[in-house]
């Protein structure tokens, strides 16, 4: 095992008592060891506190990445991740929330949750593990499979239009969006490093591979490196978010304004101003 | 030194919850449960908490359960469709041991169905309402000084057993203005906030399937997830006594029948009671205080030496099964429709039984 990740373990990971539960190949290890990376160099780099860190996750195979981590962790339910993660961030605002989600779990069921995170800019920043599917439950049609794809809930293909979840973060008003590809490593763990130093609400979605259901069904290649050779051949780098037959990845806003919790303390300090405490 | 007041029962809970500790908030506006949250967010800054308004009870009651587990004392309220929204995540605090205050101020019918009338039709779902095996802590408190006290020892039961504690009232007492005690700091027991355990400089596993003690995943063992969930059932179940409680009137003379209710509708019963008795009719009054886990020795022992248990309620008839199952006559006294049982109804029905 890599010892930098091995420091970063609970005790029964670390000493190989327990194993992730990911299928060989599946990109959610990668971007686990590139959290662990972005991490390790920000501590060395800017004194980032990692004791701060609250880690929230969806539920889904994406749902996992982060369980092996000595931080805190909730594991919430299927699609209330940013619930739970705004919770935390309120009556926390020192704290740093990061939450691991699926394009399932994020713009299906917790889509929602979504769009109310954003228009309020809570600081939570978010990994959007897109796979393309329903990876946990075996391969069934997400809002970000490719119309026409074969999965095992569209056998005769997707008759629905995929979602671009960054170009609905941008016209939701998130401070910090960008999409890149799992196979890209530096582009990757530097904004993974970008999302937890930034302040206020940041996407980062990653697109990433399941070689057991997207590889197979939808794009027809289960090799994991020759998905990941397909994910290059359609992506294009662009400072504007769009998700067709070609999916633009990079960095696409990076801004400031208020924050939720900023603006929740102002009125928590503003309404006990003269002592009008009651109990 | 504390103080009377006369107030709204919604504001008697608000005070109660701050009182109790809590310090956050998050609900979604539902009659009759709104002036709750109004009150919430009027006084719960200037105790220094948080109100949010949320996009839905989903979000309501997952933003408290982060809120529990990041740091401060956390409440929801609402009713009926709201409560039918927030099940799941109440069996994820219970699975997760994150104590919560969740208050269902119960209007009637299935559905959007009746908005401002009150009801006790969700007491089972109060019990039974998420899915999965488990023990709930349910309160029903009687009038706006118990809604006061009752909230206050919902919030610690929460803290005490680790667990999301379900304060169930009705319109009726939400609404009603009653002159109350509101005792001063200190002088009502408070118990800390309990947040998750860490382990030397590993931060806690918050795991939202079957888990073991440090929080690892047992869902695929059979015979670890057993052990799991029978450690948290058994946490409420083995406690009954200490948990739960009653109150009995008008048992000294071992009177053959009882009428036993619960929260508005005991009002009803207690009125027919006292009419019955200046009737010359020896009748005996139970109430529950605590609806769930269900004081079956407690109950047993108040009604020793009765025949029969008449029970009036605003449902379709709940409760009364739960006394039937004690092997008792049970007589039911079930009102749907909005309007409480009247003591007139309630008395000509014991006088039935008893002629
Ligand atoms: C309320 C609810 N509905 C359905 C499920 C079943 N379920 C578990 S994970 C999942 C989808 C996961 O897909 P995604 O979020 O894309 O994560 P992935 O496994 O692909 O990483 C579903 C539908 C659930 N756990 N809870
Ligand atoms: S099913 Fe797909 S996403 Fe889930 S672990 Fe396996 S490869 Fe990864
Ligand atoms: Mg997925």
């Amino acid at each position: 095992m890599n010892p930098l990740i091995q420091n970063y373990l609970r005790s029964e990971y670390a000493q190989g008592k327990r194993r992730t539960i990911f299928c060989p190949g599946c990109g959610n290890g990668i971007i686990l060891g590139y959290f662990v990376r972005a991490i390790d160099e920000l501590k060395r780099e800017d004194g980032f506190d990692d004791s701060k860190l609250y880690i929230v996750t969806g539920i889904g195979c994406s749902g996992n990445i982060p369980v092996p981590l000595k931080y805190n962790i909730i594991r919430a339910l299927h699609g209330r991740a940013l619930s739970v993660a705004t919770g935390v961030k309120l009556v926390r605002p020192d704290s740093e929330v990061v939450v691991f989600a699926g394009d399932g779990d994020l713009l299906s069921i917790g889509g929602n949750h979504l769009i109310h995170t954003i228009r309020r800019n809570v600081g939570i920043k978010v990994i959007l593990v897109n796979n393309m599917l329903y990876g946990m439950t075996g391969g069934q049609v997400a809002p970000t499979t490719p119309m026409e794809a074969i999965t095992h809930t569209t056998p005769y293909g997707n008759p629905e239009p995929p979602l671009d979840a960054c170009k609905l973060a941008v016209s939701l008003g998130a401070t910090y969006v960008a999409r890149w590809v799992v196979p890209l490593a530096k582009q990757c763990i530097q904004s993974i490093k970008e999302l937890l130093l930034h302040r206020g609400f940041g996407l980062l979605e990653c697109l990433s591979q399941c070689p057991v259901y997207q590889g197979r069904y939808v794009i027809g290649i289960d090799r994991p490196s020759k998905i990941m050779d397909y994910y290059l051949k359609i992506t294009v780098v662009s400072d504007k978010p769009s998700y067709g037959d070609k999916i633009t990845i990079g960095k696409f806003v990076d801004y400031e304004r208020p924050t939720y919790e900023e603006i929740m303390w102002s009125i928590v300090n503003k309404a006990r101003e003269g002592g009008n405490y009651e109990a | 030194m504390g103080k009377y007041s006369l107030m709204m029962g919604s504001e008697a809970l608000v005070r109660g919850a701050i009182y109790a500790g809590i310090r956050f908030y998050a609900g979604y506006p539902i009659t009759p449960a709104t002036e709750v949250a109004e009150y919430m967010a009027q006084l719960l800054p200037r105790a220094g908490g948080i109100f949010v308004q949320t996009e839905d009870e989903l979000a309501a009651i997952n933003m408290a359960i982060g809120a529990s587990v990041a740091k401060w004392k956390a409440m929801v309220a609402t009713s009926g469709p709201g409560f039918s929204l927030m099940q799941e995540g109440i069996g994820h605090a219970i699975n997760t041991e994150v104590p919560l205050l969740i208050v269902d101020v119960q209007r009637g019918g299935p559905s959007t169905g009746q908005p401002t009338m009150p009801s006790q039709q969700d007491v089972f779902q109060a019990r039974y309402g998420s899915h999965g095996s488990y023990e709930i802590i349910v309160l029903s408190p009687g009038n706006v000084q118990e809604l006061f006290y009752l909230t206050i020892d919902a919030v610690n039961l929460s803290e005490q057993y680790r667990t999301p504690v379900i304060l169930l009232t009705e319109e009726i007492t939400a609404h009603l203005w009653e002159k109350i005690y509101v005792p001063g700091p200190g002088e009502y027991p408070v118990l800390p906030h309990a947040t998750p355990p860490t382990r030397g400089d590993e931060g806690f596993l918050l795991e939202s399937q079957l888990h073991d003690e440090r929080g690892y995943n047992v869902a695929n063992d059979p015979e670890l997830s057993a052990k799991a969930l029978w450690r948290l059932i058994r946490k409420i179940r083995d406690n009954v006594d200490k948990i739960s409680r009653i109150e009995v009137k008008y048992f000294d003379d071992e009177p053959s029948v009882f009428i036993a209710s619960y929260g508005c509708s005991a009002r009803s019963a207690l009125a027919a009671v006292k009419m019955l008795r200046q009737d010359g009719y020896k009748v005996g009054f139970l109430r529950l205080i605590t609806l769930w886990p269900f004081p079956e020795n407690t109950i047993r022992n108040a009604v020793r030496g009765a025949s029969t248990v008449v029970v009036p309620e605003m449902n379709s008839g709940y409760i009364v099964n739960e006394f039937r199952l004690l092997g008792l006559n049970v007589v039911s006294v079930p009102k749907l429709g909005g309007e409480m049982p009247m003591p007139e109804e309630v008395y000509s029905i014991v006088k039935g039984v008893l002629s």
